[in-house]
């Protein structure tokens, strides 16, 4: 967990236009900003003025699941954005957009990161493993397959996100307790209520490595 | 016609229902396989976005779009959807573009003026202005209660409050709409109701209703606010129309947590009493709570679904606010009345000096209850409850507290469901329902994969399609009751044909004939048996279809529960610390015991995060929602879920929906378990330090 709070800042948007040296400042209070919520308007002030959206497009190089991927993007793609529009790798969800549910975490060199927080153009050089590289329906991996066995998904949104940062916690700690299952699942949320069943699936898991 | 008698099979002879089935769509969910309407991309497809008023209460004056129609990659604008706005978050004005980036940039390229008028976002300030305070829901029942005071042992007054929480479903509202020629259409819905879906869209978009296929293989969340694809739904029709293109138009979190629905609050003003050996003896209310723009409201207050109120006397006033209008949230209005209930009863059982459980077993109308609360009471110990609340000293506080649910969850006629069986062995079973995460496809599956005797891999079950026979929306926990005979009766059309086919190769009448482990069998000699592959290579070459109707002997309505929830309190901080949650649930023959299981836990974990966590702040001055957002609008997580032990309370063999009851009685229990542990009684939900701190300084 302290990874992908540590990751997180690293890759955060805000730094990013920060450093892009655009006046997010100026975005204001008053009646529009509300218009789509906050912060897309806060973003989109800034890039009205680089229409065409495609103009400012930049090569980005992204190596996923082991494979690399040739892209042409504006740097305010996020790495989310660019596995599920543009690499069709939708496991990874959009639930929140702004880092707190944990639905769109994904791995950076084997540690967790929220993929909605970094920018695709961040995320190159790095070896990114999304959902779809830990197992497939036909070969899960031990942990997927304790998943299912466990029933330790509902409607299955939260799902890949908590495969990712539960594979990632028994990557780092293969005896975890239940309690340290717990701690690092703690930033995804899940609403139809199955942290126990993670938590047994996790555990069962570990319990085999 | 009376319909024929048919039962469940039996558990002791089932390879799947009433056993613990593992999804058959787990393995897709697991990997990221699964497509969810957010996931679905089509060829040249544009993406949609909504402009959204930012005043609580306002007209247009005047859009002018003309910027960004000019912007490159804009595909198509509608300025109409509506000239005036009762709550921030309205819909007022749409794009379609190219991505989803210019399509954000053409809505903040909209310029609107517009006529701001008052608002009232809060119930409290509501309730006091006449013009927004609908006429009264009256109930009158017994003797006038103000006759009765005098002759209580315990009598209490005091003012309860609930506030309006969120579905907070985590795949947002959204659609994935394509025309497929002038008059013909594919929309791929969020939703939990199909078929109602394709209704309601192609009214709005004047289309015919077979001409529109709706589609939702897998939906991340509802919890009753995606019964209709809203104004986002039709817009995006539209939208496509215009553009001559596909689009897909998710709404974002802010729009989801303002525009798609919530769970309406509920302000009590209550006066009651108990006689000295604990029966309730009357109930005088006065009730408040916002649905939003319109003026009807209520909630199941008192619940007298559990007990037996013989004295009441209520009025229920819906005020209007400009706020985002309600939806069925999970049991609608069950949550609310319930921990109004509950709540006056356990302070009246404080009162009158009785084991707030034994007063329970007093006043509970049916004996299943009894027997729930005993259950319930020894899974949590409840003889280590602190007898007398209050009396303990230290910083750290354990209680306990319970409460009971009833619901319905009976089926309704009208699904229809298909088998097909193929020449070569292959087992098609379809019907069009959806499944939002309690298992509806895996028990479609499997209820036929028992009737046919094959293993449940081998059954394919389509669902989320408004081309599959005919089903209800996923509400009121009625799916189950009515999905599931429809399916049963359909495998067991489907098997008839096949013993018809089989007889004459075996040699025995069709109805001595069974089918077991891949084959079809005599059932007095089973050695003389056929597989079942042999068995359909003799079916016409085009297979056999067989369509089931539900039947009403497979379903019943009505379950009971009883939850039970131990809590720590740190008296220094007055944080709550859920520890352990016993639910009792009845729901007839489970169908899938490990579902089953699952959907008790969850309601319980929402009924703790409504207890302790949910609520909707708006903003008086603004009349804006303050915590549009997830990490504002607080939910239960991993760091606060508690044990959780389900306890399945099977009291018939017909098959009853349990999606809701679970949810019912989770916050009250805990706020009388926060009583039982402190002595202070907490009358606001969520109970959060603020709360504590306020009650402590109330009850000083």
């Amino acid at each position: 967990m302290a990874e992908k709070k540590g990751k997180r800042k690293r890759l955060s948007r805000r730094q990013f236009i920060k450093g892009a040296g655009t006046a997010i400042a100026a975005a204001g209070v008053g009646g529009a900003i509300l218009a789509n919520g906050p912060r897309t308007e806060t973003r989109a002030k800034e890039e009205k003025k680089r229409t065409p959206a495609q103009a400012g497009a930049v090569d980005v190089t992204l190596k996923v699941n082991g494979e690399t991927h040739r892209l042409s993007l504006q740097p305010r793609v996020t790495l989310l954005d660019a596995l599920r529009d543009r690499l069709e790798l939708t496991g990874a969800k959009r639930i929140c957009d702004r880092g707190t549910c944990g639905g769109c975490t994904v791995l950076m060199d084997g540690k967790p990161i929220y993929a909605c927080l970094a920018l695709a153009v961040d995320a190159q050089g790095g070896e990114i493993t999304t959902v779809e590289g830990l197992g497939t329906p036909d070969a899960m991996s031990r942990l997927q397959k304790e998943f299912v066995e466990h029933d330790a998904l509902m409607c299955g949104f939260c799902t890949p996100g908590f495969v990712v940062t539960v594979h990632a916690a028994l990557k780092q700690n293969p005896n975890a307790s239940m309690n340290e299952i717990r701690e690092a699942c703690r930033g995804n949320i899940c609403r139809c209520g199955t942290f126990n069943r993670v938590f047994e699936a996790a555990y069962a898991t570990a319990k085999q490595m | 016609m009376p319909q024929e008698q048919v039962r469940w099979n039996d558990p002791k002879t089932s390879r799947y229902l009433n056993k613990r089935i593992p999804r058959v769509d787990g393995p897709d969910k697991v990997t990221g396989a699964a497509k969810y309407t957010y996931d679905i991309a089509l060829p040249g497809m544009l993406y949609g976005k909504i402009l959204r008023c930012p005043h609580a209460n306002a007209r247009v004056e005047s859009i002018d779009v003309s910027a960004a129609k000019a912007m490159p990659g804009v595909r198509a604008i509608i300025d109409d959807i509506s000239k005036t706005a009762r709550f921030a978050g309205q819909e007022i004005a749409a794009v379609a573009a190219d991505t989803e980036e210019i399509a954000r940039d053409a809505i903040h390229a909209i310029r609107v003026t517009y006529d701001v008028q008052p608002h009232v976002v809060n119930t409290r300030a509501g309730r006091n202005d006449p013009d927004r305070v609908g006429d009264p829901a009256e109930l009158s029942e017994g003797a006038d209660p103000s006759t009765l005071w005098s002759q209580a042992a315990a009598v209490i007054e005091a003012e309860y409050y609930v506030p309006v929480r969120e579905h907070l479903s985590l795949e947002t509202h959204g659609i994935v709409f394509r025309w497929d020629g002038d008059d013909k259409a594919t929309a791929w819905v969020s939703t939990q109701a199909v078929h109602g879906v394709a209704g309601g869209l192609a009214n709005a978009l004047r289309i015919q209703r077979q001409d529109l296929t709706v589609i939702c293989n897998h939906m991340g969340g509802g919890f009753g606010s995606k019964f209709s694809a809203g104004t986002e739904g039709s817009v995006c029709g539209r939208l496509a129309r215009l553009a001559g293109k596909p689009v897909k138009l998710m709404l974002d979190r802010y729009e989801e947590q303002v525009a798609t629905g919530n769970g309406p609050d509920a302000l009590m003003q209550c006066k009651a009493a108990m006689t000295a050996d604990g029966k309730l003896l009357a109930i005088e209310a006065d009730l408040w709570g916002t649905n939003g723009p319109g003026k009807r409201w209520g909630v199941a207050f008192p619940y007298r679904t559990v007990y037996n109120l013989p004295n009441i006397r209520t009025r229920s006033h819906g005020v209007s606010t400009n706020t985002g209008g309600a939806r069925a949230l999970r049991a609608p209005g069950h949550p609310q009345g319930n921990f109004l209930t509950e709540t006056v009863l356990d302070e009246l059982a404080a009162k009158v000096g009785l084991d707030p459980l034994e007063v329970r077993k007093k006043n509970v109308l049916r004996a299943v209850w009894r027997e729930q609360l005993d259950a319930g009471a020894k899974g949590i110990g409840w003889e280590r409850r602190n007898k007398t609340p209050g009396a303990v000293s230290g910083r750290y506080l354990r209680g306990m507290g319970c409460a009971c649910n009833t619901w319905g969850g009976g089926g309704r006629g009208g699904s229809r469901c298909d088998v097909r069986i193929g020449s070569d062995g292959s087992v098609w079973v379809g019907i069009g329902t959806q499944d939002l995460g309690t298992g509806t496809r895996t028990y479609v599956a499997a209820i036929v994969a028992e009737d046919l005797g094959l293993p449940i891999e081998r059954v394919h079950a389509e669902i989320g399609s408004s081309k599959l026979g005919q089903s209800g929306g996923s509400g009121g926990s009625v799916t189950t009751a009515s999905v599931a005979p429809a399916v049963k009766m359909a495998a067991l059309a489907a098997r008839a044909r096949l013993f018809e086919v089989a007889a004459p190769m075996l040699g025995v009448s069709a109805g001595d004939l069974e089918c077991a482990d891949g084959r079809v069998q005599a059932r007095r000699n089973p050695s003389n048996s056929l597989s079942f592959e042999q068995v359909c290579a003799k079916l016409p070459p085009g297979g056999i279809e067989e369509r089931g109707e539900w039947n009403r002997s497979l379903q019943q309505s009505g379950v009971a529960g009883a939850q039970f929830v131990e809590v720590e309190v740190d008296t220094w901080t007055g944080n709550v610390r859920p520890i352990k949650v016993v639910a009792v649930q009845d729901c007839g023959y489970a169908l899938n015991r490990l579902a089953v299981e699952s959907q008790i836990i969850g309601g319980v974990i929402q009924g703790l995060s409504m207890a302790l966590f949910e609520d909707r702040k708006m903003d008086d001055p603004t009349g804006r929602m303050l915590n549009p957002d997830m990490e504002n609008y607080k939910v239960l997580g991993a760091l606060e879920v508690p044990e959780i032990v389900p306890i399945v309370f099977e009291t018939h063999d017909k098959v009853t929906g349990l999606g809701e009851p679970p949810v019912i009685p989770t916050a009250a229990a805990t706020g009388n378990a926060v009583f039982n542990a402190t002595g202070i009684r907490i009358r606001t939900l969520p109970i959060t330090p603020r709360r504590w701190f306020d009650a402590l300084e109330e009850q000083s």
